[in-house]
């Protein structure tokens, strides 16, 4: 039976849980506990986080199978290093072919920077949604994964606005962790509200099925290029955070498997979980570094085990892919989302299996003796 | 431009395209059956590559032993690609079994850059392909004449194999309708085998006419022209096997021209091939020669 807890503990609950983040945040970033290889993993995932839920927009609540989410990272990623390096850097990175010199007068701040990013990306994703969306499953796929190349093809091309092949370096790193983290609550939040209005369930109905949505009076193609349209927003935004990270970007960081890193996420944090996703990003991205130990050559008792060296890492990431969709296919989540009532529920359901193993021992104990009487007789 | 550089390109185009050609009627066969892309299509074609290099190279097999291993090798893979990602998948949802073919893809992908490392190595030389032929201005190697011819006989030898044979017939009953097939007795498992050993086959081939003609072999060297592919097997529309062949040597000579034509133009050569699958989907989203489908609501 499923109970419910009152509003008043959820709140405190709530309260408390923020409370505890900021303060251990604020641990972090004053770097009193920690340290920079930790603290980088961490903004890391945030920023994935922003992506995989974006990603799980599209793929898990409208139910249109895209895989286009590297193009419109790269395009937030290179919005930001194109107008925030610094001026005094940009003859030395553009060495080949000089920037553009009405972009060279244009230096923004980074928010500003981070906004036209997502800006152009969901203009875009809107502009291409049109002609693209009204294909199914396979095609939009494919369609999708070719539009993310095409952008990383021109972006490439571009010489005198992106630096080409080269890419960018020396962008200004970002000074504190609350930035990502902020800007990832801030945008999460976005799209869970988003997912809970009407738009939200409109998505849901045409992710459930497409006829008896449109016979419903929604606008498909409407809705179905709003969801991708938002969702390429955000993860621009995302890529902007990556490349201010990074302090460097290129086109190569864009090829299209970039976006199966974001797939392993969403189907490990469950499609149509926000909670997964953001859970998985964390787990995901720690696990990957985790890993890390199967690069390097192990040794037990002088004896150097020949498995173990560079690339045996990522066969393991993708082997654990394949079993996760093979045998785990609702994933951490399904579709279900974080809430007290659960976590409570979950909890009760503990105590009571606990109680339930406690009663089975003293059955088993009490029962023994009657049957070895039975036996004698 | 003089006539004799036009024709030069011509030629490379007809030979990239039926190159293309082949590998496309792989996903084609599979499309047809499974309605799934075969996203490690490109991956074993990488995988045969790989194979030929060790038994050349590593193992000094001479080429009429090493052909025929290569070709058996590429075809086990495939086959047991097909039982470890796709069949325990046969019933799910089409997103989970599409992840599955990434998953596939990417696993063979790291599987091969930890093997062999992301190094490129170079693909054995097969003298007799690799020669250069003359003809007045224009100069070629022999694979680049084989190919199309090679393209064409297998073309031949499938369509025989489609239209006439018993197991053709099984093919062709399980594309129009899964169900009903398997109804009518027909063994669903055993003909999807029989589709990934003749897609694997004819990657294989198309693997040793690529490594003559490009002999550079790396882990993520069969991703582009498994996308490519791909896209040409849309553009012929996709589960026709003719169609494949028309796609691929359009993208192929389509490429060529362009680069020919507007040399400025060459760091879009790869566009090309997604600029062309979005226009053709939106124009003709069954292909050129697709068939009509209609929506079952």
């Amino acid at each position: 039976m499923e109970k419910k807890l009152s509003n008043k503990i959820k709140n405190i609950c709530t309260i408390i849980l923020v409370i505890l983040s900021i303060f251990i945040l604020f641990l972090f970033d004053r770097e009193i506990i920690g340290d920079a290889y930790l603290r980088r993993i961490l903004n890391l995932s945030a920023i994935y986080a922003i992506i995989s839920v974006s990603m799980n927009l599209v793929n898990g609540f409208t139910g249109l199978f895209s895989l286009g989410q590297a193009g419109f990272v790269a395009i937030g990623a290179f919005s930001v290093a194109v107008f925030t390096v610094p001026e005094k850097y940009i003859q030395s990175i553009f060495y080949i072919k000089p920037m553009a010199p009405w972009l060279v007068e244009m230096r923004l701040p980074f928010v500003v920077a981070l906004l036209i990013g997502g800006l152009i990306a969901g203009i875009l994703a809107f502009l291409i949604g049109y002609p693209i969306l009204r294909l199914k499953s396979d095609y939009l796929a494919i369609a999708t994964l070719g539009f993310s190349e095409i952008i990383r093809i021109v972006l490439t091309n571009m010489q005198t606005i992106t630096n080409g092949a080269l890419g960018i370096n020396r962008i200004p790193p970002m000074r504190s962790m609350f930035i990502p983290f902020g800007i990832a609550v801030i945008c999460i939040g976005m799209m869970v509200l988003l997912i809970n209005s009407s738009y939200g369930r409109a998505f849901k109905a045409i992710r459930e099925d497409n006829i008896a949505a449109e016979s419903m009076g929604i606008n498909l193609a409407l809705h179905k290029n709003l969801s991708f349209a938002i969702s390429a927003f955000f993860s621009a935004i995302a890529g902007g955070l990556y490349a201010a990270l990074l302090t460097t970007v290129d086109p190569k960081q864009f090829y299209f498997t970039f976006t199966y890193n974001f797939l392993l996420i969403i189907v490990f944090g469950g499609i149509g979980s926000v909670t997964g996703s953001v859970i998985a990003s964390f787990v995901v991205t720690y696990g990957l570094e985790w890993l890390r130990i199967f690069d390097e050559p192990l040794i037990i008792g002088g004896v150097t085990i020949p498995f173990f060296r560079a690339g045996l890492r990522m066969v393991i990431f993708s082997l654990l892919l394949m079993i996760i969709v093979l045998f785990f296919r609702k994933g951490l989540m399904g579709n279900k989302e974080f809430s007290w009532d659960g976590i409570y529920n979950f909890l009760l359901r503990i105590k009571i299996s606990i109680k339930q193993k406690r009663y089975d021992k003293m059955r088993v104990y009490v029962r023994k003796p009657l049957k070895n009487k039975g036996g004698d007789k | 431009m003089d006539l004799s550089t036009l024709v030069q390109h011509i030629i490379n185009g007809i030979s990239l395209g039926s190159l293309y050609a082949l590998i496309a009627i792989g996903y084609t066969m599979v499309y047809g059956i499974l309605l799934l892309i075969n996203f490690a299509h490109g991956d074993i074609f990488m995988m045969a590559g790989y194979f030929m290099i060790f038994s050349v190279i590593n193992f000094g097999l001479p080429f009429f032993i090493a052909i025929p291993l290569v070709l058996i090798l590429t075809v086990l893979l495939g086959i047991i690609l097909e039982r470890t990602a796709y069949r325990p998948l046969r019933n799910a949802p089409r997103m989970s079994i599409m992840i599955s073919a990434i998953g596939a893809s990417y696993f063979l992908e790291n599987l091969a850059t930890y093997l062999f490392t992301g190094v490129p190595k170079r693909y054995p030389e097969i003298t007799w392909l690799t020669k250069i032929v003359t003809f007045g201005d224009v100069s070629f190697q022999v694979v680049t004449i084989i190919t199309p011819i090679v393209t064409m006989i297998l073309l031949f030898g499938l369509m025989t194999l489609v239209n006439k044979t018993k197991v053709g017939m099984a093919m062709r009953a399980a594309s129009k309708d899964y169900e009903a097939a398997r109804l009518m007795g027909i063994k669903i498992n055993w003909i999807i085998g029989i589709t990934f050993v003749i897609g694997s086959f004819l990657a294989a081939i198309g693997s040793i006419l690529w490594g003559s003609k490009y002999p550079s072999v790396y882990p993520l060297v069969g991703m582009m022209p498994g996308l490519k592919c791909f896209i040409a097997a849309v553009f012929g529309g996709i589960g026709n096997i003719p169609g494949a062949v028309l796609g691929g040597l359009t993208l192929g000579l389509g490429e060529a021209l362009l680069v020919a034509f507007i040399p400025s133009m060459t760091g879009y050569r790869d566009a090309f091939a997604f600029i062309l699958l979005i226009i053709i989907l939106i124009v003709k989203p069954n292909g050129l020669l697709g068939e009509k489908v209609t929506d079952k609501v």
